[in-house]
């Protein structure tokens, strides 16, 4: 990020989300689709900051979206309302979407972060 | 739709009355308040207003005054016209939430009602308070009298709302000498008022949300030197201007005039006493019986205390012999505030007078006739050896022996 004098600054050291100025409520556009600024934390990667990593288990999951609701940061990915994954650059890791998953066996387990997804999948546990 | 209130050319108003019907003028979007004495009465008329209807805005409640500022932090950021009330203990809590407001260059108005702070525990009038938030970045307006607590408040949204401005503004007054005694006040209508005001003009709001933005970023070293030089800069440059121009055009609408240091009988005057608060119109009343005794006195105030008006205070005091600067506050350890910026102030000047520093009336202790008078004559003989005949910092109105330094 380029460095900017003192008088170069917006008054308030207030950051914009988007480069540009929306048509519509940003909330109406698709996360893909916004123009993010290069300081909107979507485009810092902090998915080191994890130990465990939450894996999902399309196989299992019911789309009730109890995840995506409760996750604290934005980083449960769906779209019409179908599950698709988790947001690595983001997530961190702290298991909420996991114990607020309903099925059995739940749709979404913590594993070690080294942990393959494949490798991890092939060891989910039985319903009980 | 707010109801109108009917006033009277003149009304009777104390500083807190007058503080709180200039609110309910600028029809304020959100007022977050917490009450402390003496300011409680600014936002208890402010809820009975609303209550009564003459408010469309929103009053909310909370449970401290770090929550008050915090809540107005919000709502300020979010695109709303802001403004609360507080004094004393009630600012130190505060204190935290001052330098974000003025940081994010949001511009709420707080009126300040001077109080001293503990210990011990004190509910009268000083400038502790006031002095307390001469770092916080936020324009520090200071009334004398009721009718002047009226007019800075409505001109403190002018000022601080002003796009090129966007800084928060506080407006002081001493407690209970100002808050709890009724003056003459002379309002504007309510139509007249809010004409003057203006609609308030949201500027980076967070509930555009075309246009999302974040406020209260981090920024280490690499960035915050540059965000604070910005806000320094702002307040050095631009705000003395525009407080000049909402000072003329309120004249022009009123006929009463302001000035960023107010000066009285500075003509010819050849010894001053600079102070604040209701202490300046004690002093004015005795330069006028010194002048009868053959001392030519006279009195500056700063009407603006931050930003600090440096050229102003030159200017006013460019051709005195003696000059006296009033601490309504304890400086605990070093001379006084007002001390040291006047002195600051005039040692660029080629005409130096004598400076020296008076501590007086903490804690609400009364500021006489006769304590004036002695300043007055002290200052009479400083200007005649051309050196301090007093010790430079005195304490004055103190029980016990003489206390002094220097």
């Amino acid at each position: 990020m380029k460095y900017l004098g003192w008088d170069e600054l917006l008054p308030g050291a207030i950051l914009f989300s988007f480069d540009e100025e929306m048509e519509k409520d940003a909330c109406e556009v698709l996360p893909e689709n916004r123009p993010y600024a290069e300081t909107n934390s979507h485009e810092a990667y902090v998915g080191d900051w994890r130990v465990l990593k939450p894996v999902y288990n399309r196989d299992l999951c019911i789309d009730c979206q109890f995840c995506w609701i409760y996750c604290p940061d934005v980083s449960i990915i769906s779209r019409d309302k179908k599950m698709i994954g988790v947001d690595y650059d983001h997530c961190k890791g702290c298991g909420i979407c996991v114990e607020v998953c309903p099925t059995n066996p739940k749709s979404l387990l913590m594993f070690d972060e080294h942990v393959e997804n494949e490798k991890a999948l092939a060891q989910w546990p039985e319903k009980e | 739709m707010a109801e109108k209130m009917e006033l009277n050319e003149v009304e009777v108003w104390d500083g807190n009355m007058a503080a709180s019907q200039a609110l309910r003028q600028a029809q304020v979007d959100v007022v977050a308040a917490y009450p402390i004495t003496p300011s409680t009465p600014i936002v208890q008329n402010y809820s009975s207003f609303l209550a009564n209807g003459y408010i469309d805005g929103e009053f909310v409640m909370v449970e401290s005054e770090h929550a008050a500022m915090s809540g107005c932090v919000g709502a300020a950021a979010a695109g709303g016209r802001v403004a609360t009330a507080t004094s004393s203990q009630g600012f130190a809590l505060m204190s935290e939430v001052l330098y974000q407001a003025s940081g994010m260059r949001l511009p709420i108005v707080l009126t300040v009602v001077n109080r001293a702070l503990a210990a011990p525990l004190n509910v009268n009038g000083d400038h502790s308070d006031m002095y307390l938030g001469r770092d916080s970045g936020w324009i520090q307006l200071d009334a004398f009298n009721c009718q002047q607590a009226y007019d800075l408040t409505l001109m403190a949204f002018r000022i601080g709302e002003d796009h090129s401005i966007r800084l928060p503004v506080m407006v002081h007054q001493d407690g209970f000498i100002t808050s709890h005694t009724a003056e003459n006040v002379k309002p504007l209508s309510d139509d007249e008022a809010y004409e003057f005001v203006g609609e308030y003009k949201p500027m980076n709001a967070m509930l555009d949300l075309a246009k999302p933005v974040t406020y209260g970023v981090q920024t280490e070293e690499d960035w915050h030197f540059e965000h604070k030089a910005r806000q320094h800069a702002d307040l050095m440059t631009k705000v003395f201007g525009k407080v000049e121009e909402v000072f003329d055009a309120f004249e022009k609408k009123t006929g009463r005039k302001y000035n960023i240091v107010e000066e009285y009988m500075m003509e010819d005057a050849e010894v001053a006493i600079v102070a604040l608060g209701t202490t300046v119109e004690t002093s004015e009343l005795v330069a006028k019986m010194m002048r009868e005794e053959g001392i030519k006195a006279g009195v500056v105030a700063p009407r603006l205390f931050r930003p600090w008006p440096f050229e102003q205070i030159r200017k006013a005091l460019a051709n005195v012999k003696a000059v006296a600067c009033l601490d309504r506050s304890s400086p605990n350890g070093a001379l006084g505030a007002l001390y040291n910026e006047v002195t600051a102030s005039l040692y660029q000047n080629d005409n130096r007078p004598v400076i020296t520093n008076y501590i007086y009336g903490l804690g609400g202790r009364d500021f006489t006739i006769d304590h004036a008078k002695e300043i007055f004559k002290e200052l009479d003989a400083n200007a005649k050896e051309g050196r301090p005949t007093t010790p430079l910092q005195q304490f004055v109105g103190l029980r016990g022996p003489k206390l002094s330094f220097y």
